[in-house]
């Protein structure tokens, strides 16, 4: 140490003032009491434990609380680094629809996005007050460079506290089916959700209303106001229909409900009768399941014109002629009942109740009663029909790449369910498409294409009094192309202030501008 | 016969010269210069990617100022204890670093100038004492004006207005000084001078209580009365760090000068007590204590981090290896970032590595002067320089235990780094009497040179 108590004393006897008999040693001082020479010494090494104490301290602060503190509420500095360098971007197609633009405040940068009311479905927001959703929260990790695939020489990155620039998400978007979209849906509340039917990629997934992420992006008075009225908004514009909202699909549902019937063999032929009584009493009850339309009202429909008119009275007793079992296990082919479908945003759960009776089977299999769906889930339902009964799991994300567009993850296509055999699936396909060509859905024919699809008028609210939700869901392609349609699309409208709310007349022109959008390639 | 302490440093005695090691101290300023000078270019490349402008002016102005310190070391005080000026210009050159990078963080507002102008002023101090002082027994004779000059500039303050809650500057035109900082020296010095004297008389009177024996009051009377005085006068310009660092500079002198345990149990007493009733009476001192029994504890209380919290917040981002000379956050503390929290900054932005080594260099730094005064011969001399070097061990544990969280925050200045133009001046004086003092312990006795 620094002090070596066994050293020669340098005080000599005869040199110091008082005291000059004093014997050598520690007792020099007076009366046999310690000298300078040793008081000094141990004030000297109380000095150095107060820094030895110092030093403990700092180590207990910088070592073992850092964690604690570093991550405090009210510590700045995570949320400083996290803003410090531009954000990754999302593009749609080879276009980023955001951008980052220096605040000239103490978070370097803010989220710029281009056309931001039209994307923010797909890509939610990134605020540096309010938080990240959708993909910018889902990506969050790569789109500020803490992700740790982006890391090149982890250990000396992690010395030198390198952060690693932000990568960037392709989505899977069309540009010109979301166009299509959301000028579709306009000023009306509700949602669009396009699929490419052989891989699960989102062409499209539309809000209305939508609402501009980039005015709350910042930290300013201004975003604050912004995003207060955006929450104060009666209509919602933040909640993402096509994902987070479930509404009862209504007659689309009869699409599950034919592929169920088909594939359980309750239904072989199209055109011959299914043996469905009219009028179709509920079982178990007194109650009679009514028809939209007088073309229904006989017994012994074929499952084609059941399809063609939307049969409540067919399509309910086929659902019961299933059964539970069956019914649910169909329906949790296309994403019913699945709680984490993430895209890798992760939508609501769609639900096909597993406990029911024979009569709520019944209401269940025309998409009543307690069965709800998020247009995603139809949409998938659509696109397992067109791509010959295997479900694709639905994918946002095309790839993820570094900033300087070197992979880090490239999305392959996966099946979700084999939905239904391929001979089936082109039953239900001819049935789609005769919806179209004779019955409700009329309003999408293409032409030059073959279009199948199917309506849903959702009665809902207290004695079914609120505004029925309008849906459509489809597929197209070319006429006399043997390959798997390229669109399926689902589209309802929540709210309409139009006065007589069917599907085939609100939703079904919406799904035939995006599919058109698809088909043309712009 | 050649000097105990060189007998020391080299093993067994061995008759010979003594070695001065003035080119030891020319290596080791050279490298001090050096090092703070790649600070300064650190803090350029990390903040805009490239050398900062200043970067040959501001090390050629160190590297003269430290030059020539080291030439007059050389020229006047040969055998002068060769760690005491690097370490001094080290932990300057240390502080005109942190001040530069804090001011890129406040652009309105430049101190490293003034800083590097005050350590200008306090480097020709050191120059003037090392070529002016023959011999520091000389400020025995003055002891007594000294103490006089000292409460003059304690009480001074008082007629100016209040900066930031304490009545500690004095004002004239665009200067502003703190002249609590020069009084300390002063005090150091009559402490020394009385001490020397009255010690035996001090040791040896007085009644025994136990395992202590306190002293009778006609010895303690007049340095209890100093000691009362300062430190009512500190109280009253509610200066708590000074008044610590005072009460602790008295009763570490006290006991190096008499042996006297009863002086530490005194002093604890009185410590209790003084903060006791400072703390009841002092809303001021009361709110200082809470903060530092719960540093975190006004975020829970929705009222935001205080002072100590960022602190804190500022030295756990640091974490081992530090942010990075200019890549931390420690702005963030606010008022004093570059005075009082200084040390927060070396913490963030060198890691707790870099602040140990900073803690090493007091270490050494308070050594050396504890070791100047075992080493000379004269009494006063001795405790001077033990003074001296207390001085800036207390300094440095109140500053840094206060904005480490280890005790109550006092608001005191980091000896060489934190900005302020009278605490630099002062500690440059505090080295030069170190370096004279050490160059008397050193030097051989005339009879042993050839």
């Amino acid at each position: 140490m620094i002090f070596r108590r066994q050293r020669p004393d340098p005080e000599k006897p005869g040199q110091d003032g008082p005291g000059k008999d004093r014997p050598k040693g520690s007792a020099n001082g007076p009366q046999g009491l310690p000298g300078i020479s040793v008081t000094g010494r141990r004030a000297g090494t109380f000095c150095l434990l107060l820094i030895v104490a110092l030093a403990v301290q700092a180590t207990r602060v910088q070592v073992f609380k850092a964690d604690s503190l570093n991550h405090n509420s009210a510590n700045q500095r995570l949320t400083i680094q996290r803003y410090a360098q531009p954000r990754g971007n999302l593009l749609v197609g080879a276009e980023p629809v955001t951008g980052s633009a220096p605040t000239g405040g103490r978070y370097d940068y803010k989220r710029t996005y281009t056309d931001g009311s039209q994307f923010a479905a797909v890509t939610g927001y990134s605020s540096q007050v309010f938080g990240n959703t959708q993909l910018e929260g889902v990506e969050d990790g790569l789109l500020t460079g803490t992700d740790s695939r982006l890391a090149g020489w982890a250990v000396w990155d992690e010395v030198a506290r390198k952060q690693n620039p932000g990568g960037d998400v392709y989505t899977t978007i069309d540009k010109a089916a979301q166009q299509a979209a959301t000028q579709g849906l306009g000023g009306q509340k509700g949602a669009v959700v396009a699929i490419e039917p052989a891989t699960g990629r989102i062409l499209a997934l539309a809000s209305t209303p939508s609402y501009d992420p980039g005015t709350f992006a910042g930290s300013s008075n201004a975003d604050q106001d912004a995003w207060n009225k955006l929450q104060a908004d009666t209509n919602q514009p933040l909640l993402n229909r096509a994902l987070r909202q479930i509404y009862p699909p209504g007659s689309t549902f009869k699409v599950v409900t034919a592929a169920a019937a088909l594939s359980n063999g309750v239904v072989t032929d199209l055109n011959a009768s299914t043996g469905a009584p009219y009028p179709y009493i509920l079982p178990g009850t007194t109650t009679e399941l009514v028809n939209d339309t007088s073309s229904c009202d006989q017994a012994g429909l074929s499952l084609d014109i059941a399809m063609v008119y939307s049969c409540n009275s067919v399509m309910g007793y086929l659902g019961a002629q299933v059964g539970l079992g069956r019914m649910v296990s169909m329906a949790e082919n296309f994403g019913f009942n699945d709680p984490k479908l993430d895209i890798p945003v992760r939508p609501a759960r769609s639900n096909f109740d597993t406990r029911m009776n024979q009569s709520q089977v019944a209401l269940s299999s025309i998409g009543q009663f307690d069965t709800a769906a998020t247009p995603l889930v139809m949409a998938m339902v659509a696109a397992g029909v067109a791509n010959n009964g295997t479900v694709m799991y639905p994918q946002l994300v095309d790839k993820l790449t570094r900033s300087d567009g070197s992979t880090v993850q490239l999305m392959k296509p996966t099946t979700y369910k084999q939905a239904m055999s391929p001979g089936v699936a082109a039953q239900v396909q001819q049935l789609m498409a005769d919806v179209v060509e004779n019955g409700t859905g009329r309003n999408a024919r293409i032409s030059g294409a073959t279009v199948g699809g199917k309506t849903g008028t959702a009665q809902h609210g207290v004695d079914n009094t609120g505004v029925p939700y309008a849906w459509f869901i489809s597929w197209a392609k070319p006429s006399g192309s043997g390959n798997v349609p390229p669109v399926a699309v689902a589209v309802v409208i929540a709210d309409s202030s139009a006065t007589d709310v069917t599907g085939g007349g609100l939703a079904a022109p919406i799904a035939k501008s995006v599919m058109r959008a698809v088909l043309t390639g712009g | 016969m050649a000097s105990p302490s060189a007998a020391a440093r080299s093993g067994p005695p061995v008759a010979g010269p003594v070695k001065s090691r003035r080119n030891t101290e020319l290596a080791l300023v050279v490298g001090a210069v050096l090092i703070a000078v790649f600070g300064y270019v650190e803090v350029g490349a990390n903040i805009d990617g490239k050398l900062p402008s200043g970067a040959v002016g501001y090390g050629a102005a160190l590297g003269v100022l430290a030059l020539l310190a080291h030439g007059v070391v050389r020229w006047k005080a040969a055998y002068a204890d060769p760690l005491l000026l690097p370490i001094a210009i080290l932990l300057n050159g240390i502080g005109l670093v942190v001040i530069y990078r804090l001011d890129r963080a406040t652009p309105k507002s430049a101190a490293a100038p003034t800083q590097l102008l005050w350590s200008a002023l306090g480097m020709a101090l050191f120059i003037g004492v090392v070529i002016l002082l023959r011999d520091h027994k000389i400020l025995q004779r003055y002891a007594y004006i000294g103490a006089l000059a000292a409460l003059v500039l304690m009480v001074l303050p008082i007629f100016f207005p209040p900066v930031y809650g304490a009545r500690i500057w004095i004002k004239a035109g665009p200067l502003s000084l703190q002249p609590g900082e020069f009084a300390k020296v002063l005090l150091a010095v009559f402490f020394a001078a009385y001490l020397a004297v009255h010690r035996d008389a001090l040791a040896l009177t007085g009644r025994r209580v136990w395992r202590f024996q306190f002293p009778r009051g006609r010895v303690l009377g007049p340095l209890l009365l100093i000691w009362a005085v300062s430190v009512g006068v500190l109280v009253l310009e509610t200066d708590l760090g000074q008044s610590l660092l005072f009460f602790g500079l008295f009763v570490v002198m006290l006991y190096v000068a008499t042996a006297r345990t009863g002086w530490i149990a005194i002093g604890l007493i009185l410590a209790a007590s003084g903060v006791a009733v400072v703390g009841w009476l002092s809303p001021h001192v009361h709110s200082r204590v809470s903060d530092w029994l719960d540093p975190l504890g006004s975020i829970a209380a929705g009222q935001g981090a205080n002072q100590i919290a960022q602190s804190l917040f500022a030295f756990a981002w640091g974490g081992v290896l530090g942010a990075g000379l200019g890549l931390g956050h420690s702005i963030l503390i606010g008022f004093a970032a570059k005075s009082d929290f200084i040390l927060a900054t070396v913490g963030e932005e060198l890691g707790l590595v870099g602040l140990v080594a900073v803690f090493l260099l007091y270490a050494l730094l308070i050594s050396r002067g504890f070791r100047t005064g075992v080493a000379l011969k004269d009494p006063f001399g001795r405790l001077l320089a033990i003074g001296l070097a207390a001085i800036v061990g207390l300094q440095l544990f109140v500053v840094a235990g206060g904005v480490l969280d280890l005790i109550p925050l006092t608001g005191m200045t980091l000896p060489f780094i934190a900005q302020g133009g009278s605490s630099v001046v002062t500690n440059w004086i505090i080295v030069a009497l170190l370096v004279r003092m050490s160059d008397v312990a050193r030097r051989p006795l005339p009879e042993a040179r050839p």
